[in-house]
C-alpha cells in the first residue's frame, strides 16, 4: 500500500518535470531551424561569396581577398563614404532637430498636443520607401508643385543630389529621434533644474552641467539607430534619384543585376559585407549606450 | 517665460510646416495638372491602372502568408521561454535582432547567390524543383521567407512586451489543472490575453510587408511598391495619387495600431 501511494507522488511528478521540459525546447526549435535556413544559408552565402571569385574561363572557383579589396576602392569606396557621409549628415541634423521638438512638445502644457505629436512620430517613423520618395518628388522634384510655384530650379535647386536625399530621409528620422528621446527627457526631474537654480545656475549652465550629461547616452544611442537606419536605406534613394547620388546600396543593387559590369556579383556580396559590419558596429555602439540610458528612466 | 513661449512655436510651426506641406503638395499635384486644371482623373485611374490589382493583390497575399508564419513561428516559441528554458532566452532575443544588422539589400544580396545555385548546382536533383517552387512569380514563397526573417525584430518586440504585461505560468498552470491540454491552455488561455500583442504583431508585419520594395524589386517580383515604382517613369500623377493613397492607408493602420495600444494601456494601468 504505501510502496503504490510513493510511486502514484513520484510519478507524475517526474513526467510533469519532463512534460514542461520537452515542450521548451520543442516549441523554439521550428523557429531556430527556420531561421537557420531563410537567414543563416543567405548569409553564409554572401560570406562565402565575398571571399570567393569564379575565373570566368574554366569555372573554377578560388578564395580570395580581392573582392573585399575592389569593393573598398574606387567607385565602390566612393559609394561607401557617400553612404557614410548622407547617414552621418541626416542622423546629426535629425538628432539635434528631434531634440528640439521633443523638448518642445515635452516641456508644453497642453497634453494632446504631446499625444498628437508622438502618435505622429510613431507614423511617419515608419514611413519610407517609395510613397516617401514620391511624395517628395511632386513637392520638390523638377515640376514638383513648389519648385514651379517658388521657380526654386532658377535658383539652382535640385532634389535629385545630396542635399536633396538629408531632406528626405529628415522626413522620418525626425519622428524616429522624437520617439526614442522622449522617455529621456520625461526622465529629467524638474526637481535637478530648480536645485540647479537654487544653486544659482543659469538655463545654460543646466543644460550644459545637468541635462546634456544625463541626456547624453540617449542622444548618442539615438544618433546612431539614425544612422544605421539612413545607412541600409534603399528604396527611397532608388525611387529618388536613381544612382546620380553614390550610395552604397545602389551600387550592391547594380552590381546584384549586373547592370553596369558584367561578373560584379561577387563584389556585391563583399560591399555587403562592408555593410554588414558597419551596421554590426553601430549596434555594438548602440545596446550598451540604450542600456546606460535606461538607468535614468526607472 | 514669453521668450521660451515662441521659441517653442518656432520649433512646432517649423516641423508642422516641414511634415504637412509634402502632403499637401502631394495631393496638389495630382489633382492640379497643368494644362488642364483641377481633375481627380489621377484617383480614378488607379484601379483601372495595369498591373494594380494583381500588385496589391500579391502584397496582401504575401502579408497573410508572412502573418501566420511569423505567428505560428513565434508563439509557441515565445510562451514556451516564458514557461521553461530560461537558457534559451538570450539566444531567442539575439537570433531575432540579428536582421536589424543585416541590411534588406545585404540579405537579399545573399539570397539572390543562394537561388542561383539552383540552375548552377542542382539542375539534376530533386531539390531543383523546390528552387522552382521557391520563386514562383504567381506566389512567391522565397519573400515570404524573407519577410518572416525581416519581421522576427518587431514580432519579437511586441509579443515581448504582451508577455511580460501577463503570468503565463499562472495562466498555463490553472487551464491545466481544469483538465487543458497544453494545446488547449495556450490557444483558450494565453492568446486572448495577447490580443493587443498579436495584433500589434501583425499589423507591424502588415505594414511592412505592403511598404518592402527592396528584397522585391531585386528578386524581380512585382508586388504593389514595385508596382509605384514601376509606374512612376511614366505615369508621374497616377504614381503620386497611389503613394498618397497608400500612405493613408498605412497611416490609418498604424493609427488604428496606436489607438489600440493607448487603449490596452489605459485598460492595463486601470486593472
Amino acid at each position: 500500500m504505501t510502496a503504490t501511494l510513493t510511486r502514484v507522488d513520484v510519478v507524475p511528478a517526474a513526467s510533469q518535470k519532463r512534460r514542461r521540459r520537452a515542450p521548451g525546447w520543442l516549441a523554439v526549435l521550428p523557429l531556430l531551424a527556420f531561421v537557420a535556413v531563410a537567414f543563416g544559408v543567405p548569409a553564409l552565402a554572401m560570406l562565402n561569396g565575398a571571399f570567393t571569385v569564379k575565373n570566368q574561363a574554366t569555372g573554377a572557383t578560388s578564395y580570395t581577398t580581392a573582392n573585399l579589396t575592389d569593393s573598398l576602392q574606387g567607385a565602390y569606396l566612393t559609394a561607401l563614404l557617400g553612404s557614410v557621409k548622407l547617414s552621418a549628415v541626416s542622423a546629426l541634423l535629425s538628432t539635434v532637430l528631434g531634440l528640439l521638438l521633443a523638448q518642445a512638445v515635452v516641456t508644453s502644457r497642453f497634453r494632446t498636443l504631446r499625444e498628437a505629436v508622438l502618435t505622429a512620430s510613431g507614423v511617419l517613423a515608419n514611413f519610407g520607401g517609395v510613397p516617401l520618395a514620391f511624395a517628395f518628388v511632386a513637392t520638390l522634384g523638377n515640376s514638383g508643385v513648389l519648385t514651379r510655384h517658388l521657380g526654386l530650379t532658377d535658383k539652382g535647386w535640385s532634389l535629385y543630389s545630396f542635399w536633396g536625399l538629408v531632406i528626405v530621409y529628415l522626413y522620418f528620422l525626425i519622428p524616429l529621434m522624437v520617439l526614442t528621446i522622449t522617455p529621456a527627457l520625461d526622465g529629467l526631474r524638474s526637481q535637478w533644474r530648480e536645485a540647479a537654480q537654487n544653486n544659482g545656475a543659469t538655463a545654460v549652465q543646466y543644460w550644459r552641467h545637468v541635462a546634456l550629461p544625463v541626456l547624453l547616452p540617449s542622444l548618442l544611442g539615438g544618433f546612431v539607430l539614425l544612422f544605421g537606419s539612413a545607412f541600409a536605406a534603399y528604396a527611397t534613394a532608388a525611387a529618388m534619384v536613381g544612382s546620380s547620388v553614390p550610395l552604397v546600396t545602389l551600387q550592391i543593387a547594380d552590381a546584384i543585376s549586373g547592370n553596369v559590369l558584367v561578373g560584379q556579383e561577387n563584389v556585391a556580396l563583399a560591399l555587403s559585407l562592408d555593410m554588414v559590419l558597419i551596421a554590426g558596429l553601430v549596434m555594438a555602439v548602440y545596446l550598451p549606450l540604450q542600456r546606460r540610458s535606461a538607468r535614468w528612466l526607472a | 517665460m514669453a521668450r521660451l513661449n515662441a521659441w517653442r512655436w518656432l520649433v512646432l510651426g517649423g516641423a508642422a510646416l516641414y511634415f504637412l506641406v509634402p502632403l499637401a503638395a502631394s495631393v496638389l499635384f495630382t489633382v492640379d495638372v497643368p494644362g488642364q486644371g483641377i481633375t481627380f482623373d489621377a484617383y480614378g485611374e488607379i484601379v483601372g491602372a495595369d498591373g494594380f490589382l494583381p500588385g496589391l493583390l500579391l502584397s496582401l497575399e504575401l502579408a497573410a502568408a508572412t502573418i501566420a508564419v511569423v505567428l505560428l513561428l513565434m508563439v509557441p516559441a515565445m510562451v514556451a521561454l516564458r514557461l521553461g528554458a530560461p537558457r534559451l532566452r538570450p539566444v531567442v532575443e539575439v537570433i531575432c535582432s540579428l536582421p536589424l544588422v543585416v541590411p534588406p539589400i545585404a540579405f537579399v544580396a545573399g539570397i539572390s547567390t543562394v537561388l542561383k545555385w539552383g540552375p548552377e548546382h542542382l539542375s539534376r536533383t530533386p531539390l531543383f524543383q523546390t528552387f522552382v517552387a521557391l520563386q514562383n512569380p504567381d506566389f512567391p514563397v522565397v519573400l515570404v521567407l524573407a519577410y518572416v526573417v525581416m519581421a522576427l525584430p518587431f514580432v519579437h518586440r511586441s509579443l515581448d512586451a504582451g508577455l511580460r504585461a501577463i503570468d503565463v505560468r499562472t495562466l498555463v498552470e490553472a487551464a491545466r489543472s481544469c483538465g487543458a491540454s497544453p494545446a488547449q491552455a495556450l490557444v483558450t488561455a494565453v492568446l486572448p490575453n495577447l490580443r493587443g500583442a498579436l495584433l500589434n504583431a501583425s499589423f507591424l508585419t502588415l505594414a511592412l510587408v505592403l511598404g518592402e520594395f527592396t528584397v522585391a524589386q531585386i528578386l524581380g517580383f512585382q508586388p504593389f511598391a514595385v508596382w509605384i515604382y514601376s509606374v512612376g517613369g511614366s505615369q508621374a500623377q497616377l504614381s503620386v495619387a497611389v503613394s498618397v493613397l497608400s500612405l493613408l492607408v498605412t497611416w490609418a493602420l498604424l493609427l488604428a495600431l496606436a489607438g489600440l495600444g493607448g487603449r490596452t494601456r489605459t485598460a492595463a494601468a486601470k486593472g
